[in-house]
């Protein structure tokens, strides 16, 4: 049982693709087995660390002009220490957002990355958490 | 060299947290199987005295009340992120023992004392956003019993190095001997009559009386205490355990063919999970309980349990076998609360030596299935191919009305960030 919308990117996953393929009569030794290699995995390229690394779907347009819109998947690595001007996940005020992190002087702001959206600046009685870093971001184009 | 026990604070509790900051803060209780009582408590719900295992609907309206949040339990969720925190902790040292879903026994050098637990401690919050407390000692008692110190103190941070601490004796003192790991109440009522109340008694006595009253294990527990190491990691508890899989029905359930689904679809559980852990069984044993708490219904427990003619892994073998097993105990009559069965006498595959008197039962053929079995319910979701007996209603399936998503095991349940 499958359930709720499929999302393409779950075939890909585990999807195999041998650099070589080597379909030759039973007697004759391939010319190419001697260089054989491992099929290339998505998780290698996009997964440094998997115990700290985690999906998140992304709702809403204010990240467009970086290339994250509704719908999309986020990669995100918990294990990195969170820099100025890093997109990141966070925790603000009971929700999950996706904004690119600021330090200015002493200040902190979470900026979207669409006109239509202010910055947002964190005060002194918020709390903000960084949940993750997003190393990447899985897009299906329309 | 010295062990750490590592602890995940209210892991159930924290897990769910880890996804939704709304929990953060109040009080959470996690029901069990069947949302029939409370298994797992946050910090707040404990404060408040809600105790393990408070009958759910007697506690409706104390959980309003108090606005307490209450969630099923998501066993996908708390798997997943137990592997993600032993994965954390399993590359900082030498050898690591599995101890529980939210535990785990690490060996340490002496030079790793109390900054590398804080290290530890700090990465698996990080990586994993689960708070862990850690307790350090020279044996594995002596750890376990340092780890609920550093729980229960705050001023420790989650951290205490009990080769360190200046007077162990006058804390030994404080600990009843039934909060000992491996005494609890039964036992400890036998140490009572003979004067020994607490660890710092049971540290010092006589040990000759201590084998009298309980055995070796018990010794060798008194002989932990005084920090003489006789438990070692065991880095493969699987192999001499066995595996479990037994619910709660939705509601009672009366006809032989509705347990004969119930746990053959249990059974193919536990065939997956051994398959999983390259492991085969030679023992199973099945259970049929009625419901204890309904003072109206006539009682009936039975179990019974045989041993294959050959250990094996084999799902098709195993529902054979326990449905036999189920058949021989099943009275009509009975309005059935639980089914359930468990696989002992567990060896790794590939080391099976071969019956005198049978041929080798895991035909490749078989396997084979099972395997293929394996991927498919691996890529397209739990039974979407299973085997006939598991039949196909679920009129059995627990009831779990208050599940948070499976987060971090299924596409469609991601966790959600605003743009």
């Amino acid at each position: 049982m499958i359930t709720g919308e499929p999302i393409p990117f779950e075939a890909r996953l585990s999807l195999r693709i041998p650099l070589v393929s080597a379909k030759v009569q039973a007697g004759f030794p391939s010319p190419a087995d001697d260089h054989m290699e491992k099929s290339l995995d998505l998780n290698e390229h996009l997964v440094r660390n998997p115990a700290a690394t985690f999906f998140v779907k992304v709702e809403g347009d204010s990240m467009r002009d970086a290339g994250i819109l509704s719908g999309d998947i986020l990669v995100v690595d918990r294990s990195l220490t969170p820099k100025d001007s890093q997109i990141v996940v966070a925790m603000l005020d009971g929700d999950f957002t996706v904004k690119r992190l600021r330090r200015r002087d002493g200040r902190v702001f979470l900026e979207a990355e669409n006109v239509s959206f202010v910055p947002i600046e964190i005060s002194e009685n918020q709390e903000l958490v960084i949940w993750g870093i997003v190393t990447y971001v899985i897009h299906q184009p329309r | 060299m010295n062990f750490a026990l590592v602890d995940c604070n209210n892991f159930y509790a924290s897990c769910e947290r880890v996804f939704n900051p709304r929990l953060i803060g109040r009080p959470l209780v996690i029901l069990s199987n069947n949302d029939g009582c409370v298994i797992a408590r946050s910090e707040e719900a404990k404060q408040l005295g809600i105790k393990m295992g408070a009958p759910t609907f007697k506690n409706e309206t104390f959980f309003r009340q108090h606005q307490v949040a209450v969630l099923s339990s998501n066993y996908a969720l708390y798997g997943d992120m137990s592997a993600r925190v032993m994965e954390v902790m399993r590359p900082l040292v030498s050898a690591m023992e599995v101890y529980s879903i939210d535990e785990a026994f690490l060996s340490l050098d002496d030079a790793h004392g109390e900054d590398f637990a804080r290290e530890i401690r700090e990465r698996v919050r990080q990586w994993t956003g689960i708070p862990v407390s850690v307790g350090i000692a020279p044996t594995k008692t002596l750890a376990k019993l340092a780890n609920r110190l550093a729980k229960k103190t705050p001023q420790r941070q989650g951290v205490l190095d009990f080769t360190r601490v200046p007077d162990a004796d006058a804390i030994l003192a404080m600990v009843p001997c039934s909060e000992i790991w491996g005494i609890g109440t039964r036992l400890s009522a036998r140490l009572a009559p003979m004067g020994i109340q607490t660890a710092r008694d049971l540290k010092y006595a006589e040990m000759a009386n201590v084998r009298g009253a309980l055995g070796v294990i018990g010794e060798r527990i008194a002989r932990e205490l005084g920090g003489l190491p006789c438990l070692d990691l065991e880095e493969l508890p699987a192999t001499k355990k066995g595996i479990a899989s037994a619910k709660s029905f939705g509601h009672p359930v009366e006809t032989l063919q509705e347990l004969e689904e119930a746990l053959a679809s249990y059974t193919a559980r536990v065939g997956e999970k051994l398959r999983a852990g390259q492991l085969l069984a030679a023992h199973v044993s099945v259970f049929v309980e009625t419901n204890p708490f309904s003072a109206t219904q006539p009682q009936y427990n039975a179990g019974a349990q045989t041993t294959l003619l050959q250990p094996t892994n084999q799902t098709s073998v195993l529902i054979a076998a326990a449905l036999n097993l189920l058949r021989s105990i099943y009275r009509v009559g009975y309005q059935y609360k639980k089914t359930g069965l468990f696989v002992t006498a567990m060896s790794p595959e590939g080391a099976v030596q071969l019956s005198l008197f049978e041929e080798r039962e895991d035909k490749p053929v078989a396997q084979g299935l099972s395997v293929i079995v394996d991927q498919l319910n691996r890529k397209l979701g739990a039974n979407t191919v299973r085997y006939g007996s598991m039949g196909t209603r679920d009129t059995w399936a627990m009831r779990q009305n208050r599940r948070s998503r499976k987060f971090t095991t299924r596409w469609s349940e991601l966790p959600v960030a605003k743009a």
